[in-house]
């Protein structure tokens, strides 16, 4: 029972978190939870999906599908945080009413609803089908009794803490959360990017440039609480491969310049017309 | 539970000698441990690895000496690309059955 719960609280804990930072994140804009519900059950039944034809995927691209399957939904998920950071450039002090007019854009709240949207289905699907395969696995040996219980309060004490997540980020002032939920995003970004580099290396598309670029496993192992949340929030890795440094910091880069290039053109543009 | 340990590590002693002739490295799971436990591979060189999963239950190959996490389903067979590896000894586990499905990889 201890082993699933452990399991089922590792593989829901990231999803959990994001989910929640997701929702702090589209505070002010109407329909975010129906949207972000639509995504979490567009995930769990993607989830589902997965696990049901787990050995056909796994066995496509020469036994390498379910790598490429996830990369290709973490590098998606990278480019909807982008997308959003972006958006959310131009038109987040909208959303804080540092600005009276409220843009037409941001009232609907289409665009970046759909994108968070999708960065929640990506979270659950990810571990999800995972965790749906190894509860399947235990009820398939037929000691399902304890192990479901264990898997369900796994599941339920996640959810917990990106419950308790999402209050303390209700308390930060509307003038800052943004900022704040935005960069958290873009961290994480950089940490899922990291990740799908780690599973194209597993797959032997890249090059992993070195095994151990550094080794903080003593100091701070990646499996304590400390070091799974950080994980999970900014990306932290004990003993990165190369090539996941670089993705890293270049996701960051990526990220982070068009954002700057978007909000030195806006303000041209108010100078000039003002 | 006993019983399927006993006749696990039987299988992995017996089937532990011939694993070393074989070209492509490879490792079979069967009642929630590896056989061959240990495995000699080149050092410096990129590898592909082959995990038959015999059991009916997922197991996840999970090794951070390797870099690698791969989750197989019951009667599955994966590969995973390792290395260039340098000298030493790498650890593996099956993460969903850590107290019986461990191993090493020893690159020389």
């Amino acid at each position: 029972m201890i082993a699933a719960l452990v399991v089922v609280f590792r593989e829901s804990l990231e999803a959990s978190l994001i989910v929640s930072i997701v929702m702090a994140a589209s505070r002010g804009i109407e329909g975010r939870g129906r949207a972000i519900g639509f995504g979490l059950m567009a995930g769990l039944a993607g989830a589902a999906l997965l696990a049901a034809f787990a050995g056909k995927i796994s066995s496509m691209a020469g036994g390498m599908g379910n790598e490429y399957l996830k990369a290709t939904a973490l590098i998606l998920a990278v480019i909807m945080i982008g997308w959003h950071h972006v958006w959310m450039g131009k038109h987040g002090s909208e959303l804080t009413g540092q600005t009276r007019a409220v843009g037409k854009e941001v009232q609907e709240g289409v665009k970046p609803l759909s994108a968070l949207a999708m960065i929640c289905a990506i979270a659950v699907l990810r571990e999800g089908s995972e965790t749906v395969l190894f509860l399947y696995g235990i009820a398939a040996e037929g000691t399902a009794g304890g192990m479901l219980e264990g898997g369900l309060l796994g599941g339920a004490a996640a959810t917990f803490l990106g419950i308790l997540l999402y209050f303390g980020l209700l308390r930060i002032p509307m003038k800052h959360v943004f900022k704040i939920t935005g960069l958290l995003l873009v961290l994480i970004a950089a940490g899922l990017s990291a990740q799908a580099a780690s599973l194209l290396v597993q797959a032997g598309l890249l090059p992993s440039i070195g095994y151990d670029i550094w080794n903080t496993s003593k100091i701070l192992p990646q499996d304590s609480a400390l070091g799974l949340l950080l994980h999970v929030l900014v990306g932290y890795d004990d003993r990165p491969m190369g090539i996941q440094v670089v993705v890293y910091v270049a996701t960051l880069a990526f990220i982070l310049t068009p954002s700057f290039w978007v909000g030195g053109r806006q303000e041209d543009r108010t100078a000039r017309s003002g | 539970m006993r019983l399927l340990v006993s006749l696990a590590v039987v299988s992995t002693v017996l089937s532990g000698t011939a694993a070393f002739a074989a070209d492509t490295p490879a490792v079979a799971i069967k009642n929630h441990a590896f056989s061959p436990e240990t495995l000699v591979l080149p050092a410096g060189k990129r590898i592909k690895l082959t995990i038959a999963n015999a059991d009916k239950t997922a197991e996840e190959f999970d090794s951070t000496d390797l870099h690698v996490e791969k989750m197989i389903a019951g009667g599955q067979t994966a590969t995973v690309f390792i290395g260039p590896l340098e000298p030493g000894t790498y650890n593996f586990v099956g993460e969903l059955h850590k107290a019986t499905a461990y191993g090493t990889i020893v690159a020389k």
